[in-house]
């Protein structure tokens, strides 16, 4: 059974009524399809600045899947997303503008190094210390010259996640971001998602583990 | 936070060039492979059927050519396959630029890294078919003008059959029979260049497939990538 549940309590009252009602990211009665199989249906709900959503569920429920749909990356099989009340097909370009998606494959290049990845790979313009400062906040200002394939399952994933820092987007999409992640890195990761809330980001997360992120979340969608 | 620019079309197309580039310095080994598999197909020939000038400078368009398309076909996985599976492809189709103009960048990085290579060894290769110097400058311009094809029309193929098993094949039972106009006009024009007959009409169908594949394959290559990785 799948379920959408706001949580009761808001932590931000002030935030909501400065931002009005304005829905951002509405997902609307989707549901998806594999190998001829329902994984879900009729899954609702829409976001606002500073939501924080959690997709829960057991493995093969369907969450990397959800998480595609929403990013335009799988079509569903039947619904609809809408950024800004428009369609995500039709204006593509406008939401990938703001739209920063780390899957669970990272999406970073094995044979460039941190730097390169981040200065290449992202879709914004940064500058070199910025990227520095960045991969030294992410604790791998030590590693910047070795190809990524060098580098651990864990710090290859930090290297993806210092995205967060270098590109301003409103609405992030990720999908177990904590996986291979030590203990330090997961409470630094808590803590820039709680910034990009704050200032009335958007963020839909899925993760298995009990993150200390877990008490800032909005709204849990619970598949399977 | 300061709120980084969105780089302009150009910039990230000059981006994706960039980065293709550096990437295949690093797998400089891969890129070898096609060009190494080139020349010595190539050289096959004229063991099998012996050094009988004559012969070679008759056999000699058509082997080029169609070593150059085996050659671009054996390139062709490496074009999507990597990035398919470090998921930077899924991060491409989610460029806030239009993905199809990023795409572009991607096969002309295919081409200078294989197809440019051919046109530039195949004048050795000519060498040794003793081919006359008319054949010689025709056989590197219809490469010039023809392998760009060879990279757009691949990248279709290419994409199409991303992430299947078997791909290799399907791919090249897909790519070859659009590889044949090429073949025809190009090795045409070479023996009618070398027999002194005029090749301006071989040589403006090539110009025209590939003016034709570069208006429509990125754009068809963008579809092709996004079937692929629903």
């Amino acid at each position: 059974m799948n379920t959408v549940n706001r949580t009761s309590f808001m932590t931000r009252p002030s935030l909501k009524t400065w931002c009005g009602n304005q829905t951002m990211l509405e997902a609307h009665m989707l549901a998806a399809e594999r190998g001829g199989q329902r994984l879900f249906s009729d899954i609702s709900f829409s976001l606002q600045d500073g939501d924080l959503l959690h997709v829960a569920g057991s493995n093969g429920a369907g969450k990397t899947t959800l998480l595609r749909m929403l990013c335009g990356l799988t079509l569903p099989a039947e619904g609809e997303v809408r950024w800004q009340q428009q369609p995500i097909q039709t204006n593509r370009d406008r939401y990938n503008e703001d739209l920063l998606y780390i899957g669970h494959r990272g999406g970073m290049y094995s044979d460039l190094n941190a730097c390169e990845n981040l200065r290449l790979c992202s879709n914004q313009v940064v500058s070199s210390p910025l990227i520095y400062s960045a991969l030294e906040e992410v604790g791998l200002s030590s590693h910047c010259n070795k190809p990524l394939r060098l580098l651990s399952q864990g710090q290859q994933r930090r290297v993806a996640l210092a995205r967060l820092l270098l590109e301003s987007r409103k609405l992030w999409i990720l999908d177990e971001p904590l996986t291979a992640l030590d203990t330090s890195a997961v409470e630094w990761f808590a803590g820039r998602l709680a910034t990009h809330i704050e200032r009335g980001g958007m963020a839909l997360v899925t993760t298995h583990q009990d993150a200390t992120f877990i008490s800032q979340v909005t709204l849990n969608v619970v598949l399977g | 936070m300061p709120a980084n620019p969105t780089p302009g079309v150009f910039q990230a197309w000059l981006r994706v060039l960039q980065r293709e580039m550096l990437l295949a310095y690093r797998q400089r080994n891969d890129i070898l492979t096609p060009l190494i598999f080139f020349v010595i197909v190539v050289s096959l020939f004229p063991l099998g059927i012996g050094p009988e000038p004559k012969t070679l400078q008759l056999i000699a368009p058509g082997v080029i050519w169609v070593a150059a398309l085996l050659a671009t076909l054996l390139s062709l996985p490496r074009m999507f396959n990597n990035e398919l599976h470090d998921g930077t492809l899924e991060q491409l189709l989610l460029s806030p630029q239009p993905v199809s103009v990023l795409i572009s960048a991607k096969i002309l990085a295919h081409w200078l890294t294989t197809g440019l290579p051919l046109v530039v060894i195949s004048p050795v290769i000519a060498l040794t078919f003793h081919m006359d110097n008319t054949a010689l400058l025709y056989t590197v311009i219809t490469l010039l003008l023809g392998s760009p094809v060879l990279s757009l029309i691949g990248a279709v193929g290419a994409a199409l059959t991303l992430g299947l098993r078997g791909g290799g094949v399907l791919l090249a039972l897909l790519v070859l029979p659009l590889y044949i106009p090429v073949l025809i006009f190009s090795t045409g024009a070479i023996i009618a260049a070398s027999g002194g007959f005029p090749v301006d009409g071989q040589l403006s169908l090539l110009g025209a497939y590939l003016v034709i594949a570069v208006i429509f394959v990125p754009w068809v290559t963008n579809h092709a990538l996004r079937v692929s990785l629903d």
